[in-house]
């Protein structure tokens, strides 16, 4: 800690006034959006008219989209929970001098463009592919069942999307968990399940509560997953929300959307935080 | 002796899940490293047909694909140095500075982290149409930077707050004057750090699509070129694209481990 009063302002005013000009100031616009005039145009502008309406409105409308963005999330989130969880625990626990070489293979996905490897997803779960093949010979799917174009597709891309997200921080937590714990709990007799559910998993929890809501906050918001591998059945809200501002340019009601979807994360990650206690975010 | 046996179907069970798992985390890239060898039967067909080498003989066959994938290298520079630079000021004044309003501070920097990519994409756009400012690259450039200084804060000072600040205090018992112990040893301490925000900078940026989408005016990036050839049929070139960024990242990664210096890396495991 070194004296100067004025120089830790300094440092930091170059990247405050980019956060408040470029992040700050705009969620406060988007809320004020969203309060417009619905009868307005980009041509012929909005009027500020508090059109609290905006809000009722646009949940009638495409409350399903809503809704099924969180069923979504919720479902991937919990999907890359039980993926993720054995995948950290062996690099953390069991990897030895392979533990780098695993993260790498951890991150490394994301090198390459999300786009593209969303993309992929359709070449592997397309109607002619291995695994649907598989699953018809297994009477798992239909004769004519596809993969494709359903809920399933829109999951297990969202899941993938933001799996590393999930096993970053429970690597971390488990990281630092001194394995003297679980060979102290072996010698006290407890069962290895005993051990998980009474050593291991509490003591990852900070790991667990990081890990979902760096899982869960994205995927509520993305839209490539339902949009490239799904159909409108399948739209979450940020495919409305797109169109909203790029096709169908109502402002208002895409910023109302926009807010909703914020608010209900905020409203679920600080019940989720009081619930669950410290996180590894710090 | 059960207890044992339980042990050895416990591991063996968790080792095949973690396989698994790391299967489904690499497959699509390897489907994207197939696929740049493949000359697809038509435009909206994604199944493998047929082995070829024209892809990567002639990656710029797909009209303006080049040319978007030049617009995103630049565009990732320029957003990159400007993230880098006001994000590492931020992470010193917040690791080595007591001041009034830090949770603040702190709460500012995470924000854009905790918040979905849609929601600060379309808070942007209502903001520069209010403001009446049009979309193009330096708007794209704009929020690039807005979402990559949170994790050029987060990054620089995870390497800072593990750094011993008593080399730098031995520094100047031995008179070197602030500035010096600064550049000789405070800087060349934290530059792994620095070089690791600026890769992941320029990585966000990219590859990032939802934000980019919403302020791009006619800017086309090559996730934006991406996104609009998948209504009319992906170019096989894509997937060159798609390997080829994952080698490059790779060799940098390498390249990057091998450069760190063995006290560093010690240091880097300290917190």
């Amino acid at each position: 800690m070194r004296r100067g009063r004025a120089l830790p302002y300094l440092l930091l005013l170059p990247g405050l006034l980019w956060l408040v000009l470029f992040f700050l100031a705009p969620a406060v616009q988007l809320a004020a959006t969203s309060l417009y005039d619905p009868a307005g145009s980009l041509t012929t502008g909005y009027a500020m008219t508090w059109s609290f309406g905006n809000y009722p409105d646009a949940v009638a409308a495409y409350g399903a989209q809503l809704g099924r963005s969180f069923g979504y999330a919720g479902l991937a989130t919990l999907a890359a929970l039980l993926l993720g969880y054995p995948l950290a625990y062996v690099i953390a626990l069991r990897a030895g001098r392979w533990q780098n070489l695993l993260l790498v293979c951890v991150v490394a996905p994301m090198f390459t463009s999300f786009l593209v490897r969303t993309l992929a997803w359709k070449t592997v779960l397309s109607d002619s592919g291995a695994v649907v093949g598989l699953l018809r010979d297994l009477h798992l799917l239909a004769p004519d069942g596809r993969l494709l174009a359903t809920p399933v597709a829109v999951v297990t891309s969202l899941t993938y999307c933001y799996l590393p997200f999930m096993v970053l921080p429970l690597y971390a937590s488990l990281q630092r968990l001194d394995p003297r714990l679980l060979d102290a709990a072996g010698d006290l007799f407890a069962r290895p399940g005993q051990v998980f559910r009474r050593v291991t998993l509490p003591l990852s929890m900070p790991g667990v509560v990081a890990g979902t809501l760096l899982t869960f906050i994205p995927a509520t918001g993305d839209y490539v997953s339902a949009e490239l591998l799904g159909t409108p059945n399948e739209y979450m809200v940020g495919n409305v929300i797109d169109a909203a501002f790029l096709v169908r340019l109502d402002y208002p009601q895409g910023a109302a959307l926009s807010v909703l979807l914020m608010a209900a994360i905020l409203v679920l990650v600080v019940g989720w935080l009081r619930r669950s206690g410290p996180t590894e975010l710090g | 002796m059960g207890s044992r046996f339980g042990r050895f179907v416990a591991d063996h069970w968790v080792l095949a899940v973690a396989a698994l798992v790391l299967g489904y985390l690499l497959l699509p890239v390897a489907v994207v490293a197939g696929l740049s060898f493949n000359q697809p039967s038509s435009r909206l067909s994604y199944d493998f047909a047929e082995f070829t080498l024209d892809n990567w003989r002639d990656p710029c066959a797909g009209p303006g694909m080049c040319a978007a994938v030049l617009r995103s290298v630049q565009i990732g520079f320029v957003a990159t140095a400007v993230s880098t630079v006001l994000g590492t000021l931020m992470a010193f004044a917040l690791v080595r500075h007591r001041f009034r309003g830090r949770a603040v501070v702190d709460l500012l920097v995470l924000a854009p982290v905790a918040t979905p990519e849609v929601v600060l994409g379309t808070s942007l756009l209502a903001l520069l149409v209010a403001a009446g400012i049009p979309q193009g690259f330096w708007t794209v450039v704009i929020a690039h930077v807005m979402f990559c200084v949170s994790f050029v804060v987060v990054t620089v000072r995870a390497r800072l707050s593990g750094m011993d600040t008593r080399l730098e205090e031995a520094a100047v018992d031995l008179y070197a004057s602030e500035w010096q112990a600064f550049r000789r040893i405070t800087l060349p301490l934290v530059l792994p750090g620095i070089v690791a925000a600026a890769l992941l900078a320029f990585s966000l940026s990219f590859d990032d699509f939802v934000v980019t989408n919403f302020n791009s005016g006619t800017t086309v990036t090559f996730p934006m070129y991406v996104w609009g050839a998948s209504q009319r049929g992906i170019p096989p070139q894509v997937n060159v694209v798609g390997t080829a960024m994952f080698a490059v990242a790779l060799l940098m990664l390498a390249a990057t481990r091998r450069a760190r210096p063995a006290g560093a890396r010690r240091g880097g495991k300290a917190r």
